[in-house]
């Protein structure tokens, strides 16, 4: 029995060596393995590992939301495109450190109510080291209305002269109000008096291309990294797609003193928030936002925290066509006596940076001379259950309905609108005892259904295209396409003409102070907040500026302070 | 014989790859939604042009044989959302990426399936076998984006309590990269290999030949290494075929998780974005991939394991 | 046994005579046992399927009475319990209801930074005496002390001199220490040194308005502002919204063990229709039916999954429950529909199905005897090991957002929530995980097991 039992111990024991051997073997085999690997996918990833920031190279290292979908400056419609178009071009004019309108390309200009006169500054080169030229504007900006490039920003240039029909297939190209005097000097024709006009040309539909290297590229322009020509404080020197981009101090570029790094990395693109926590956690990148999950983290850490207001506004949108009974004006002032965008703010989304709404209009509009917001207040929302189930019957009678039918809230999926379709549906519920119907799409999907009308209510929100009450002011009159719940009302179209057409900042601000109080008073809207964000820098890395209109984060002020 | 067989394995492949492709085009164009709507309302003009771009004015028969013409040229198209770029630049380009973690989630799995399998059948109810046990009950019970998270998480840690990294947390491009998210991806599947390995192994080891080399008196060494486990892996190869599926498209969570630039991730974003080409192109690549595979591992089959004739 | 007498004797007359009726003879055989008692005993004899059948049935029972026990409306959202812990303090103190602060004060006026009423986690209002040369304010709040150097925390917001020096919390506030920062900002908004710092203790508070329509107070009785009240009870807490856990885990189970048993019901039970039609008819039929299912086994399986989803879509209200088992069926029967043939056209050509075919049997009779018992534990086994992996399909569709829609809650999506909060709220995490991994485990176990009990070749080897 013991012998057995001896046989069986010794076997064990060989078997067990030549299971040690084939263990050391796989291992050696995979080490291998993963070299070759590792060489063959040096060619589609990032590459070494370096820190967030690196004093001794100069060296910036973020990550990017998502891959760059469109750098072609004139098709671009993205936040991420726009943030990278913004550090390697550069516009005629451009915001500064401070947010302040700064000479670009264009070292001087004149706006009047006709028309503008733009003188580009001499040393203004392609990364190529040929100059920036009139002609070069004009060709991106015709490329940018023709509507055989479809263009879905082509409306950003309707302020200049005959933009709009050629858009519209009604003129030729070369009509559009614009031409180079010479190599330096470009004049727009403006279609009406536009008092901001000067703005729009910091926006990236209006940065140059040379019509040259665009035709050399044979329909591939924008595509790889050598697909460009740039003209800002960058340049592309790698991209990866999907993994890596690089950016380089552009030598060529006529501000060069004004840069301080020497390259701007993007080695990772992810979308995840832990995976950026953990990544700056590791010291990995220089930047990342936190969601209201992992705040309590970053305190555990004693990080530094900042917050910033991205400057959209988000609201609830009713739909005002035929058959809906969100047409009823009791009806939505009941929903809005009950919905509290404090509660929301405060008990739901929790995070510091957002502000609860309390108008289309977000707080960092500037009005005549003070803010918008402080000029004119918009009235007060006062949350009142029992006020709203009054509202509630009054609109059971004019209905004349026994039972309301099931609203359906239309809504996106990111985390943060699923929370606050749902805080919204159980409050309805609760206070007014209306069924609501969550129809949760993604973002195509959803768009597709909010032009098609189908929906009661939805949740919607707006970023700014350029630093005026306009970019929000006209956006429920009755001609606008983005008006995705068709409401209607001569008063608020007469007054979003009179502010399209005046330069008389007075008269302008009076109408979207009205603009204002009508979409409250008649809740075309529901204000739910304005969105912030909650962000964390590297301590060595100072300078990063914030904006809400252009380029963010904008990096190209950024200094290393070793430390 | 072989080259009958493997010509007729291939011609079914084709068919099949075929009915994938009908298959996703009629599942595509059955999605609502628009992939052409963005946040920015346009004209109708300018919708008519991208309409026209990407083919969607024509009636849906012409659109299919279009479709067809151009897969057998090995063209899918445009992407709705990167419109300056192929679909077939952004499957060369991220499928390298979710294929070497694929290759290496597959041999982790396998070798250490077969290790772990053989060592918990050698201490069959002593401690190894219970403590590799527990752990495979782990691997095959926990879904894989808890172990992906968990695997993150433990990483920043370690790093934190060295000072220094180890190894980087999320990202692609070193060996260094690849070592976490692959063990993650070939996690369950090890766990699922060990399980059939170990009972594989059981059951050899009670079989005739076994008792038959034990009784000639073969040394110990040349039973276990040529008896016990050159048979006991031979089942393990048959469901290295299903695995290789698993892990292709399994590795959408961890290249979620890790911030791998792989194909997979890249589909989970065109499915959000409602990018009909990429979607398209991303669903006929796998499938083509994976009946090819399917192919290759049961020809390989035939040559390892001489008893399976190939009909 | 019968005894044989080894002597030779004389026949009586009577041993001639007939048996009377039946007589017993000998019994040889053990008592017959049925397939299904022979598997039931098998199945008793293995201790981990047997406890394993139990956590089912055990699971079953907290999906179907669980409700019935546990009355919480798994979508109430108690906000003033939001993300708590089990075993989490639940005393509060009345108050009145909210009312925008007018910038008075009813505290008395100390110098610096100071509150202006009691801190409750309805509001904590902070006032200040103007800074020299502050433009305006930045107000950080921090849930550790602050020493010297260290972050300031959470930065709550900006506000102008001409705002009048204070600044009213409401943030999520939670009963707890905070330790306020005020910081002077200078024109250009930097943060200049000045700065003063509070430690506020806050006490947690619930509106008489809410106390009364939770029922956290009796009623008739007169709730006044001080009363203590204890907030509902959240046996294992609360999630992002304050809903109870429990009760979102219970209809998480429906949800999830829903799908994880309705769709391999119904594929496998597509899969037999099918697979026996081809194996029984056979010839030409069988080979198209067979290529066709060949077919459908080459799709990529998640990403059909995903594509199937957006194409069925989802509509207002609904769960997505639907799309997601139509899914799964379409893509999952052919498996089955394999395996069955394959058992039909084995058994097809056995000697006793021969013999029982020669012996005059009708094909009714041989399909109810010898088919369904012979292929009803391949069924029965694929069904099991099929749950495990319904349910981590729609985990995984969860997390990457193709899952149920919310608010209907599921296993995978409370887990995809869970994953958010990890470092925070683990629990809302380790409930969702440990009941998905203990439901797939226990089918893997049982599908073990039953493996085993109904494996018909196993009956002869004993």
């Amino acid at each position: 029995m013991s012998d057995i039992a001896n046989n069986q111990d010794d076997f064990t024991r060989s078997a067990g060596r030549q299971l040690a051997l084939f263990a050391a073997l796989s291992v050696s085999g995979i080490a291998l393995l993963m070299m070759g690997l590792s060489w063959a996918s040096s060619l589609t990833g990032s590459g070494g590992v370096s820190e967030g920031v690196d004093p001794a190279t100069g060296t910036v290292t973020l990550a990017l939301r998502e891959e760059p979908p469109q750098l072609d400056s004139t098709l671009s419609t993205d936040q991420v495109s726009g943030m990278v178009l913004g550090h390697v071009m550069e516009g005629l004019l451009r915001y500064d450190a401070h947010n302040h309108l700064a000479p670009g390309v264009a070292e001087r200009w004149e706006v009047t109510d006709s028309g503008a006169t733009f003188w580009l500054r001499e040393d203004a080169r392609w990364s190529d080291g040929q100059p920036v030229t009139a002609d070069d504007f004009v060709f991106s900006w015709r490329r940018a209305v023709d509507p055989a490039n479809a263009s879905e920003y082509a409306s950003i240039m309707f302020p200049i002269a005959n933009a709009e029909a050629i858009n519209q297939g009604e003129m030729d190209v070369d009509e559009l109000g614009v031409r180079a005097v010479d190599d330096r000097t470009l004049v727009v024709d403006l279609e009406r008096p536009v008092p901001y006009f000067d703005k729009l040309t910091a926006f990236s539909t209006y940065y140059p291309i040379r019509e040259a290297f665009y035709r050399a590229t044979k329909g591939r322009y924008a595509a790889d990294a050598d697909k460009l020509l740039y003209n800002g404080p960058f340049t592309i020197t790698r991209w990866v797609h999907g993994a890596h981009v690089r950016m380089e101090k552009n030598p060529e570029y006529w501000n060069r003193e004004r840069i301080q790094i020497q390259v701007l990395d993007f080695p990772y693109v992810t979308q995840d928030p832990n995976a950026s926590l953990n990544l700056f956690k590791d010291g990995k990148i220089a930047y990342t936002t936190l969601t209201e999950e992992n705040l309590t983290e970053a305190l555990v850490q004693r990080w530094d925290l900042n917050r910033f207001m991205d400057g959209s506004v988000f609201y609830m949108e009713f739909n005002f066509r035929e058959g809906r009974i969100t047409r009823n004006l009791n009806l939505r002032k009941a929903i809005q006596a009950v919905l509290d965008p404090a509660e929301l703010v405060y008990r739901v989304i929790k995070l510091p940076g957002y502000l609860p709404g309390e108008s289309l209009f977000p707080i960092w509009l500037q009005g005549e001379v003070r803010p918008f917001r402080q000029e004119y207040p918009p009235p007060p929302r006062i949350t009142d259950p029992e006020r709203g189930r009054d509202y509630l019957e009054q609109a059971r009678r004019e209905l004349g309905l026994d039972e309301f039918p099931p609203l359906v809230l239309l809504t996106g999926d990111s985390p943060i609108s699923n929370k606050q379709a749902e805080y919204y549906q159980e409050t309805l519920n609760r206070e007014l005892g209306l069924e609501v119907r969550i129809d949760r799409q993604i973002f195509k999907q959803r768009l597709a259904k909010m032009t098609a009308g189908d929906f009661d209510m939805v949740m919607a929100g707006w970023g700014p295209d350029f630093d005026d009450p306009l970019t929000f002011g006209d956006l429920f009159a009755s001609w606008n396409l983005n008006n995705r719940g068709r409401y209607s009302n001569p008063e608020l179209d007469s007054l979003v003409r009179v502010a399209q057409n005046t330069t008389d900042q007075r008269v302008r601000m009076e109408a979207f102070g009205e603009i204002q109080r009508i979409l409250l008073e008649n809740a075309v809207i529901l204000p739910d907040y304005e969105r912030g964000l909650v962000y964390v820098v590297d301590p060595q890395l100072k300078g990063m500026v914030r904006r809400v209109v252009g380029p963010d984060p904008d990096l190209t002020n950024v200094r290393i302070v070793e430390g | 014989m072989m080259w009958r067989y493997t010509v007729r394995r291939l011609i079914q492949g084709v068919i099949t790859i075929w009915f994938i492709a009908t298959a996703t085009f009629v599942a595509m164009h059955n999605v609502p939604g628009d992939p052409l709507s963005s946040d920015k309302a346009v004209t109708a003009e300018i919708r008519a042009n991208l309409e026209a771009k990407y083919g969607l004015d024509k009636p849906i028969t012409t659109q299919y044989l279009i479709y067809m013409g151009n897969l057998l040229k090995g063209d899918f198209g445009i992407s709705f959302t990167q419109k300056n770029r192929e679909v077939n630049d952004i499957i060369r380009e991220h499928f390298p990426v979710s294929a070497t973690l694929g290759i290496l989630a597959i041999v982790f799995a396998g070798l250490g399936g077969v290790l772990w399998g053989a060592l918990t059948a050698l201490y069959r109810n002593r401690l190894p076998d219970i403590v590799i046990m527990f752990l495979v009950i782990l691997g095959i019970s926990v879904p894989n984006f808890v172990f992906a998270a968990l695997g993150q998480l433990g990483l920043v840690n370690v790093n934190d309590l060295l000072g220094f990294s180890l190894l980087p947390v999320a990202g692609w491009g070193t060996i260094s990269h690849m070592l976490v998210p692959s063990m993650v991806l070939g996690l369950s599947t090890m766990a699922y290999l060990t399980r059939l390995m170990r009972s594989s192994m059981l059951e050899i080891v009670s079989s005739d030949y076994v008792r038959t080399a034990k009784a000639k008196g073969l040394p110990a060494s040349r039973i276990f290494s040529r008896h016990e486990l050159r048979n006991a892996i031979l089942p393990v190869v048959t469901v290295l075929g299903p695995a290789i599926a698993a892990i292709t498209t399994g590795g959408f969570v961890v290249e979620l998780v890790f911030a791998i630039p792989g194909l997979g991730r890249y589909f989970v974003q065109a499915v959000q974005q409602l990018d009909y080409t990429v979607i398209m192109g991303t669903t006929v690549f796998y499938g083509a991939f994976l009946v090819l595979m399917v192919i290759l591992v049961d020809l390989l089959y035939g040559f390892i394991d001489p008893r399976v004739r190939l009909e | 046994m019968a005894e044989i007498s080894p002597t030779v004797h004389e026949p009586s007359p009577g041993a001639f005579e007939p048996l009377m009726g039946h007589q017993r003879t000998q019994a040889l055989t053990r008592p017959s046992l049925s397939y299904w008692q022979d598997a039931w005993i098998r199945l008793k004899a293995n201790r981990r399927a047997l406890i394993s059948l139990y956590i089912v049935i055990g699971l079953i029972g907290f999906t179907v009475a669980g409700p019935w026990l546990w009355t919480v409306d798994p979508a109430a959202q108690d906000l003033d319990q939001i993300s708590q812990p089990p075993g989490a303090d639940r005393r509060a103190t009345l108050v009145e209801r909210y009312r925008p602060w007018d910038g008075s004060s009813v505290l008395p006026l100390e110098p610096g930074l100071r509150l202006a009423a009691p801190p409750t986690t309805q509001a904590v209002r902070l006032q200040w005496d103007p800074m020299p040369g502050a433009s305006g304010y930045r107000v950080y709040r921090n849930i550790f002390p602050i020493a010297t150097g260290d972050a300031l925390g959470l930065p709550l917001a900006e506000t102008y001199a001409a705002d009048g020096n204070r600044f009213e919390d409401r943030l999520d506030l939670q009963p707890r220490t905070y330790y306020y920062t005020v910081v002077a900002l200078n024109d250009e908004g930097d943060q200049t040194p000045a700065r003063e710092t509070l430690d506020v203790e806050v006490t947690r508070v619930i509106t008489i308005d809410d106390a009364l329509s939770r029922g956290l107070v009796q009623p008739g009785s007169d709730p006044r502002v001080g009363d203590a009240v204890k907030l509902a009870l959240h046996p294992l807490g609360t999630d992002y919204l304050g809903r109870d856990m429990l009760a979102r885990l219970m209809y998480g189970a429906r949800v999830s063990l829903f799908i994880g048993i309705a769709a391999p019901f119904l594929f496998v039970l597509f899969g037999v229709i099918y697979g026996s039609t081809a194996g029984f008819v056979g010839g030409h039929t069988d080979q198209v039916l067979m290529r066709f299912a060949d077919f459908v086994i080459a799709l990529p399986f998640l990403l059909f999954m995903i594509l199937f989803k957006i194409a069925f879509g989802i509509g207002p209200g609904e769960s997505g429950i639907l799309p997601l088992v139509v899914s799964l069926v379409l893509l999952l029967w052919p498996g089955t529909a394999r395996l069955v043939r394959g058992q039909i056209l084995q058994v097809r050509e056995e000697g006793y199905v021969n013999a029982a075919r020669l012996l005059g049997a009708r094909t009714n009779y041989l399909v109810m005897r010898h088919m369904i018992p012979n292929t009803m534990g391949v069924i029965l086994v694929t069904l099991t090991f099929a749950v495990p992996s319904a349910i981590f399909t729609e985990a995984f569709l969860s997390f990457i957002g193709m899952g149920v829609a919310p608010p209907t809650p599921s296993w995978g999506s409370m887990c995809n929530e869970g994953l958010k909060t990890m470092l925070t709220y683990p629990h809302e995490l380790i409930f969702p995980a440990a009941l998905i991994s203990i439901t797939v485990l226990a089918f893997n176990l049982l599908g073990d097991g039953l493996r085993d009990a109904l494996d018909a070749k196993m009956r002869s080897r004993e």
